[in-house]
């Protein structure tokens, strides 16, 4: 069970969770479990595709999957995956 | 190059070996611009002052607002209603009389980025929505000059240093590579709520000054080809590793973008609601006084609907599908947010899912209505 890492902007979908522990073998797997989990919090991460959306970024340890396999990289028990979405501040439009 | 006193002023940076007194002739030369003074601004600029940058500029076109306060210690109730940047240079200056202040009395827009910026050494961003801070990355990378970022929200900040150029030459990922497109405007937390713990800056923005300061000297590791997160909520911290994108636009194997843009446009902000139906505070107001059939829809959140609201029915705008069954076919509908942004989407969307016809725009949302008709209610 890989250990998902949830931002805060994102946890009122997880029932506030901050980290959820979820098997999967890759982070595809991983992601789909958790969306499977907690259905609201798919299309924040996600578009109707299933492609990751250009705004979030996902991270296994310390790398960014783009530079590793993608959303096929291989993850195991010991592996964090973050969710990083970008934030740009504190006003609302 | 420094006088008896700024001798003295300095004299803690002067005594550690691995700063000393080049490292302080370093940050009195140094030209830096913080864009932004506003919760991050405020420890950035207090520090940098502090440590003795020589040359401050900084941009920004607000008023000092009480509800700033909570995090904006730059700044006390004496400068209420006074520009931003000029309580700033008073406040700059009083704490340290050796350096420079220049104020840019502007919101930064593509139209003055350029000239604004040419002049700086490094750009620090501190600004408070997605178009500005793809206008500072751009600019950046444009100018080529080192972009120490920072960012917050309600409990988490993230800090960087990009388009940053180490020793051997090697130019470091800037916020594109990051992040290739923003959110579209109003879909994602991000812009439908409004909020960030007042001490969150505080730390976050400190530690903006910190690589600031790295960067000006040459001292220390600079975060370069890193990312820094942390939660105040869990006290975790985090750093993830960077690395350049080849597709980035601005500067990747195919570089496509060589100027500036319109970043409203590129972050899916409508500028007049085209094609979306719009009342102006002043027709609104006509028709709330003629007894106009409408209905009134605030796509806000809660928190926000409970803080002000003008007895609209509270449908927040991401639940805004589901509950399309409320929202009356006959009558003319009014949508109302906190600036006219979310309340376009939430048409857009009804629009294209729903097939409305009858749905108008209240322009520039709540917070123009309450200062335009002058309503005695609360503004955040």
């Amino acid at each position: 069970m890989a250990t998902v890492i949830i931002p805060t902007p994102l946890r009122k979908f997880t029932s506030n969770a901050s980290k959820i522990t979820i098997s999967g073998n890759t982070v595809e797997e991983v992601i789909q479990n958790l969306n499977a989990a907690y259905p609201d919090l798919r299309k924040h991460i996600q578009d109707n595709s299933g492609t990751i959306r250009p705004f979030i970024n996902i991270f296994v340890g310390e790398d960014d999957i783009r530079t590793l396999d993608s959303h096929h990289t291989v993850v195991n028990d010991n592996s964090h995956i973050s969710i990083i979405p970008a934030i740009a501040g504190g006003n609302a439009l | 190059m420094f006088s008896k006193e700024e001798l003295l002023r300095y004299n803690r940076h002067i005594i550690m070996p691995d700063f000393g007194i080049a490292a302080q002739e370093k940050l009195k030369k140094a030209r830096v611009l913080v864009i932004g003074a506003g919760g991050l601004g405020s420890p950035l600029l207090l520090y940098l002052a502090a440590a003795g940058v020589g040359h401050i500029g900084i941009v920004d076109g607000d008023v000092v607002e009480d509800s700033n306060l909570h995090r904006q210690v730059l700044f006390g109730v004496d400068e209420l209603g006074m520009a931003k940047v000029e309580a700033a240079k008073k406040r700059l200056l009083s704490l340290n009389p050796y350096i420079e202040v220049v104020v840019h009395e502007t919101q930064f827009t593509s139209a003055n980025a350029m000239d604004i910026a040419s002049d700086y050494d490094v750009i620090a961003d501190g600004t408070d929505n997605f178009p500005t801070r793809y206008l500072v990355n751009d600019v950046c990378v444009l100018l080529d000059k080192p972009n120490v970022y920072a960012s917050i929200y309600q409990f988490e900040g993230h800090v960087s240093v990009f388009n940053y150029v180490n020793e051997r030459g090697e130019r470091g990922p800037n916020y594109r590579d990051l992040y290739p497109n923003p959110p579209e405007a109003g879909t994602v937390p991000n812009c439908a709520e409004a909020g960030v713990l007042g001490v969150l800056p505080g730390i976050i923005g400190s530690l903006q000054a910190l690589e600031v300061i790295k960067v000006l000297t040459h001292v220390g590791e600079p975060l370069s080809g890193r990312f820094y997160t942390f939660d105040a909520l869990s006290f975790e911290s985090r750093t993830f590793k960077l690395k350049r994108d080849p597709a980035n636009p601005l500067n990747g194997d195919n570089p496509s973008l060589s100027e500036l843009i319109d970043y409203d446009q590129f972050c899916g902000i409508k500028k007049a609601a085209e094609g979306t139906k719009e009342v102006t505070a002043e027709e609104f107001q006509d028709w709330q006084e003629n007894g106009t059939e409408m209905q009134i829809i605030d796509v806000r959140e809660p928190s926000e609907f409970e803080l002000v609201n003008i007895g609209g029915t509270l449908i927040p705008l991401s639940e805004i599908l589901e509950n399309s069954d409320k929202i009356d076919r006959q009558k003319k509908v009014v949508f109302i947010c906190k600036s006219g942004v979310r309340s376009v989407r939430a048409i857009e969307v009804l629009e294209e899912n729903r097939g409305f016809d009858n749905l108008y725009n209240l322009k520039g949302g709540l917070i123009n209505l309450i200062l335009e008709a002058d309503l005695d209610l609360p503004t955040y």
